[in-house]
Formats: structure tokens, C-alpha cells, sequence
């Protein structure tokens, strides 16, 4: 009986391949759209995880407060002890110290006098350590426009952008005027050895990157950091991990005092909380938006094929099959339009995305912005994609044939028999 | 209820709304018919024997009065019943063929029996047979466009009969067709008859099709004016 109606069913073009072509291009889009939703935010985070809040982030809690003004005032101090701690509790996971510190960048001229001057603001990371990853974690390397990397204490890159801005070549001196981290003022020398894009444009207008244990010295912060990251051994970030590290940590280390070490996720992090909801949410009202759209458009063009099947229906009833029995008949005819149109319909998706895993440059775009973007934007196909179009794909046609079902459903039989008869 | 008696219709009224009144379509017919008739209602248009046929094949039912439709009464007879009745013991031939068009001549007249379930094999020989009755062997593969309208109702009749119910209900089937292509189903309607023993009703006001009937029960404003037997 089902051969019989499928049969039917792709032997009527009109019936089958309309609804297909809507349903493929609806899906087409979702897929898509899901692609690119998950590739953008998804860099996103991966981004923000690398150069700002790890997959977990320990600071004090007075510094977490404070976070926006770079207190390194209010620093996390014995930071050796709870390194220390932090590898014992957690193998496996990896622990970076971080400074975050703003000042004036001074270039001198021959004489030593003041040449260009800019505010900029700078990452102190564990560049010369013996196996620190951290150079490979900022892609610094690959991210050299000029020079090369930092290879001693006194060495410093600058953004492209702002050794540009203050004429700057590397191998030129420049002068880090700032504040230590208990309020005194900071002057020390640093060479320029290379400049760098961070692809990121809030990093990228006065960015600098130099070696922590240098910068801990100028800012006079002995056995102290501003934070410590958490890399989860896999590279993706794991919410529920995350949040079992973190729980346990401050269960442990944290308390009242406001020096105390607290543990955040990347999630509890600032804007994190909204990118992270966002990716859900996106996903949720792409797919929503489409099956009620789709839905409509199949609804109506379910009701015109049913007035033109008006015939078959009273025909149908006539030779004694039950109206229930022919209403199934048609959702089940339209869980097949709807699964051979997301087929179509993944198909198309994956394919368009996959021309835009290569990414997109919205680098102008992005001119004074403080986000924590990336300049190119990328689709990115996970295994969602794979199926996250047949959802909105077979419930919309289901549910427009549904609709547009119960007009033939409620039409008394005699009443449908007539209009057969016309 | 008559032995050997297929329908019964007692004190039967049928109306419709219209506006804010009724209208009575049907009003006080009382009728029996037996297995094997092959009978006409018969009257001028709007005298209700479409009605009246719709009544006969439990499609519609009595606004008052009573009906028994192959032993079941009216008051029993539920969507879900009627369904079951008309599937399993009536067939229906219409004026306009309504055959399914994207369908095979073959698979047309097999749909009564992919409802009943019967088995494929079972159903192949069914199907062979009914269309070696109307004289269709020759078109199995053809799909209803391809057809001649003689050649469509001879289809139409095939399906009604490939599950030999009892009783056949034709309204005006012979009214799209020209005089030739009539009288040769009406022909094999009445030979059908004969070798099945199957009951057949018209509703019809054309004479070639009164000139094959053996009772004509005349309608005329919803009633009955008159019901003779027609010796042959
Ligand atoms: N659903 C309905 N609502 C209102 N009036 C109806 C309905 N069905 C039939 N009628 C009326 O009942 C009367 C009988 O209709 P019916 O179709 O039975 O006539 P008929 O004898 O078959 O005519 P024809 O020879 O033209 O087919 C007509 O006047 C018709 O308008
Ligand atoms: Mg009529």
C-alpha cells in the first residue's frame, strides 16, 4: 500500500518535485547557515580561549572584579604554589601564567630623545621556557610580518599596526613606560626583534607580546600574576569539564578573602556567556524560522495539490478507505518529500559551506572594534551539519500537509463525493 | 427484511440546509431490493436519485426514517462501519471515470484490492480477471490519458468489480459516452449480473441504459411514483 502511494507520489511531478525543490532550498540554507553560525562563533571562542580566558582562567577575586582596568594591583600572589597545585590537581591539563599590562610606548631617536610615543597594551607570555607552547598558542610565528621572534628577556614584538604608527623597525630600541605592581612607575628598555599580525583588530592596533619573566621584573611581580589559563587536554573547549575543574578548585582554594584565587570557565568569562548562549540560540531560531516558513509555503501549496486531488480523496472514500486512513496516508507521503529534500537540500548546504570553510575577510569591517575576533570568517562543517536539516526539512512538510490535511479531513464525506463528482 | 433482500429503505427523508430552511431532496420513499437486480432509479434532474444513491452506498446518511445496507442499519452505521461496508461489498461507477491518472490501468483496478490486503498473487489473478471481463488485457500498462472515454469507464467497471461485491452502484455512467461505447458496457454490466449474481443500481435518465433495466423505479420530487418490474 505504501509502494502504491510513494509510487504515485514521484510519478505526479507536481505533487513531489515542488515541495522537494522547497524543502531542499530551506535545508540548503540551514545547513549552511548552521555551518557558518558554528564556524564563526566556534573561531570565536577557540580565539578567545587561546589569547584571553583559556578553557578556565584562575585570578583573585578582587583582580576578576576589576578585570577591564588590568589590575595587576590586585594580582594573584604565591603563584608558584598554586602552579604547583594546579598540575598536582588536575594532570593532564596545562597551566599558563599571563600578565596583561597597558603603558606608553616610547621610541627614541639617536639621541635618546622621544621620536613617537603610543599607548599600547601588552600580553606578557612564557615565550623562552624550554617547551612552552605558548608561542605556538598565539600563532606568533606564523603571524610575523617583519623581524623574528623573541629569543631574549630584553626582546619585545610589536603589532604590525603600531610599529607601523610609531615608525618603528625591528632591531630599534623602544621604551615601556608603566606602572609596577605596586604603583611605583616602570621604565625599561626593550629591543624590537619583529612585528606580528594578531588577525584579531582590537589586538592588532597596539598590541605587543613579550617574555613574562621580563615583564614580572618590570612590573615587579615577583612569585605573582595577573592570571593563570587552563588548556583542557583536548583541544575543543568542554563545558562540562570545565566546569568540574573549576568547581573543584574553588571548592578547595577559593574563600572570602578577596585575594583569594577563584576559577572561572571560558563560559563565566565575560562576553563568552553571550557568544556561547548565541551559538545555541542561533541554531534553535535558524532552524525555527525556516521550518514555520517552510511549513506556510507547504501548507498553501499542500492545499492547492489537495484541491486538485479532491478527486483521488472522494474516490478514495468511495471505495472505502477510511478519511483517517487517508490523511495518514498524505503525512506519510510527506515524510518522504521531506526526507528526499533535505537529502538534496544537506547536499547543496554542505557543499556551499564547504566553499566557505576557506573564509571570508572582514577585517574592514572590524576597524574599531574591541571584540575578540578573528578578521576572516569561516564556515566550519561539524557532524550537526550532517543532520540538522532533516529536522526543519521533514517537520515542516509534515506539518503543511498536516494543515493543509485537515480541510479534506473535516469536509463531511458525502460533501467530498460531491465536489467529485463536478 | 425480505429473504435475499439487500437494502431495505423504510419512511426514508432526506433534506438539506439551504439559507435559513431546508431543503427535502428525499421525501418518504420506501424501497426493497434483492441480490442479483439489475434495477434503475430513474427521473428527471433534481429529482434526488444521486441522493438517493449516495444513501443506498453508505456515503450519506437518512435525516429520518431507517435503512438496512447489506445488514446493517442506519442508526448502527458509524464513519469507521461504512467505510468497512463500502470496502469490503459495495462498488461505485461514476459519470465522470475519476481514475487515478498517474496510475497504470492495472494498478487502478488493483487499489480496491491493496485496501482489502489481499495478497499479491491473489491479487494479480483478480486484476487479470476483471480487466478480461470489460475486455482490457490489451491496455494493463496504459496510464487514463491514454485511454478513450469508452475504454476509461470500461476500467471504472473492472475496478468496481475486482473485489465481486455485492452490490454495484452506477450513477449516470453511460452520460459521457456516445451510443456504441453505452450499449457495450452497459452489455457486459448485464453480463456481469447474470455470472455473479451481483446486484447492480443505476441512476440514470438514459433511455439506452432503461432499455437494459428489469425494474424501473421512477423518482420525482423525492418520491417514489413508480416501480414496476420489466419481464424480459
Ligand atoms: N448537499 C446538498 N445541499 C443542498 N442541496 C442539495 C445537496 N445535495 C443535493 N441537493 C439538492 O437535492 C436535490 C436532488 O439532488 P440530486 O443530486 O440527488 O439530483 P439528481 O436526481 O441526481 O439530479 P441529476 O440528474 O441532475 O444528477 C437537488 O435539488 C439538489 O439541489
Ligand atoms: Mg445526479
Amino acid at each position: 500500500m505504501l509502494r502504491f502511494y510513494i509510487k504515485g507520489l514521484f510519478r505526479d511531478r507536481s505533487r513531489s518535485l515542488m515541495p522537494i525543490l522547497v524543502v531542499a532550498i530551506g535545508v540548503t540554507l540551514v545547513v549552511l547557515m548552521q555551518c557558518w553560525v558554528t564556524g564563526v562563533l566556534g573561531d570565536m571562542i577557540v580565539f578567545n580561549a587561546k589569547f584571553a580566558t583559556g578553557h578556565v582562567k584562575v585570578m583573585s577575586k578582587a583582580y576578576n572584579d576589576n578585570i577591564d582596568q588590568q589590575p595587576n594591583d590586585l594580582a594573584l600572589l604565591g603563584t608558584e604554589q598554586i602552579l604547583q597545585n594546579l598540575s598536582a590537581d588536575y594532570p593532564g591539563m596545562e597551566w599558563v601564567e599571563r600578565i596583561n599590562f597597558g603603558g606608553l610606548v616610547d621610541a627614541p631617536d639617536e639621541n635618546g630623545e622621544t621620536r613617537a610615543q603610543g599607548p599600547g597594551g601588552g600580553m606578557a607570555v612564557d615565550l623562552l621556557s624550554p617547551g612552552s607552547k605558548e608561542a605556538e598558542r598565539l600563532n606568533l610565528e606564523k603571524s610575523l610580518v617583519r623581524g623574528r621572534m623573541v629569543q631574549t628577556p630584553e626582546e619585545i614584538l610589536l603589532s604590525d599596526e603600531f610599529a607601523t604608527k610609531l615608525e618603528i623597525e625591528p632591531g630599534d630600541p623602544v621604551t615601556l613606560i608603566t606602572t609596577t605592581m605596586y604603583g611605583a612607575m616602570s621604565i625599561t628598555n626593550f629591543i624590537v626583534c619583529g612585528t606580528v599580525k594578531f588577525g584579531a583588530t582590537a589586538l592588532d592596533r597596539g598590541g605587543m607580546v613579550a617574555d613574562i619573566n621580563s615583564v614580572r621584573m618590570a612590573l615587579d611581580m615577583q612569585d605573582a600574576t595577573g592570571e593563570i589559563l587552563g588548556y583542557l587536554p583536548e583541544w575543543e573547549y568542554d563545558e562540562l569539564q570545565a566546569d568540574a575543574v573549576a568547581g573543584s578548585f574553588n571548592e578547595k582554594y577559593s574563600n572570602e578573602d578577596e585575594f583569594s584565587p577563584v576559577m572561572l570557565t571560558l563560559r563565566e568569562q565575560g562576553t563568552m556567556t553571550m557568544y556561547l548562549d548565541m551559538v545555541d540560540y542561533f541554531k534553535s531560531i535558524i532552524i525555527g524560522i525556516f521550518m514555520v516558513a517552510m511549513a506556510i509555503v507547504l501548507w498553501n501549496s499542500g492545499l492547492l495539490g489537495g484541491l486538485r486531488r479532491y478527486g483521488e480523496m472522494g474516490l478514495r472514500i468511495a471505495i472505502g478507505e477510511e478519511k483517517r486512513h487517508i490523511y495518514r496516508s498524505l503525512i506519510i507521503e510527506s515524510i518522504f518529500i521531506g526526507f528526499a529534500g533535505s537529502i538534496v537540500g544537506t547536499a547543496f548546504g554542505l557543499f556551499f559551506a564547504s566553499l566557505l570553510t576557506k573564509g571570508i575577510d572582514i577585517g574592514g569591517m572590524m576597524q574599531g572594534s574591541n571584540m575578540m575576533m578573528q578578521g576572516v570568517m569561516k564556515a566550519r562543517i561539524t557532524p550537526d551539519a550532517y543532520y540538522i536539516g532533516f529536522i526543519p526539512g521533514i517537520f515542516a512538510t509534515a506539518l503543511g500537509t498536516a494543515l493543509a490535511g485537515i480541510g479534506i479531513f473535516k469536509r463531511k464525506t458525502a460533501q467530498l463525493f460531491k465536489e467529485l463528482q463536478a | 427484511m425480505k429473504n435475499g433482500s439487500i437494502i431495505t429503505i423504510e419512511s426514508l427523508i432526506k433534506s438539506f440546509p439551504i439559507g435559513g430552511g431546508e431543503f427535502t431532496a428525499l421525501n418518504g420513499i420506501s424501497l426493497n431490493f434483492e441480490k442479483g437486480e439489475f434495477s434503475g432509479i430513474v427521473g428527471p434532474s433534481g429529482s434526488g436519485k444521486t441522493t438517493l444513491l449516495n444513501i443506498l452506498g453508505s456515503l450519506d446518511s437518512p435525516t429520518k426514517g431507517q435503512t438496512i445496507v447489506l445488514g446493517t442499519a442506519s442508526d448502527q452505521m458509524s464513519p469507521r462501519v461504512a467505510a468497512m461496508l463500502r470496502k469490503k461489498h459495495i462498488g461505485f461507477i461514476f459519470q465522470t471515470y475519476n481514475l487515478m491518472p498517474v496510475y497504470t490501468v492495472f494498478e487502478n483496478v488493483e487499489f480496491p484490492l491493496l485496501l482489502l490486503k489481499t495478497p499479491a498473487a491473489e491479487r494479480k489473478k483478480a486484476v487479470l480477471e476483471a480487466l478480461e471481463w470489460v475486455g482490457l488485457t490489451d491496455k494493463i500498462k496504459s496510464k487514463p490519458p491514454q485511454l478513450s472515454g469508452g475504454e476509461s469507464q470500461r476500467v471504472a467497471i473492472a475496478r468496481a468489480m475486482v473485489k465481486k461485491p455485492d452490490l454495484v452502484l452506477a450513477d449516470e455512467p453511460t452520460a459521457n459516452l456516445d451510443a456504441e461505447n453505452s450499449h457495450h458496457i452497459l452489455q457486459t454490466m448485464e453480463k456481469l449480473n447474470k455470472e455473479l449474481q451481483t446486484t447492480f443500481v443505476f441512476a440514470t435518465h438514459d433511455e439506452k441504459v432503461i432499455g437494459y433495466l428489469r425494474r424501473i423505479i421512477r423518482l420525482e420530487d423525492g418520491k417514489v411514483v413508480s416501480d414496476e418490474n420489466i419481464k424480459k
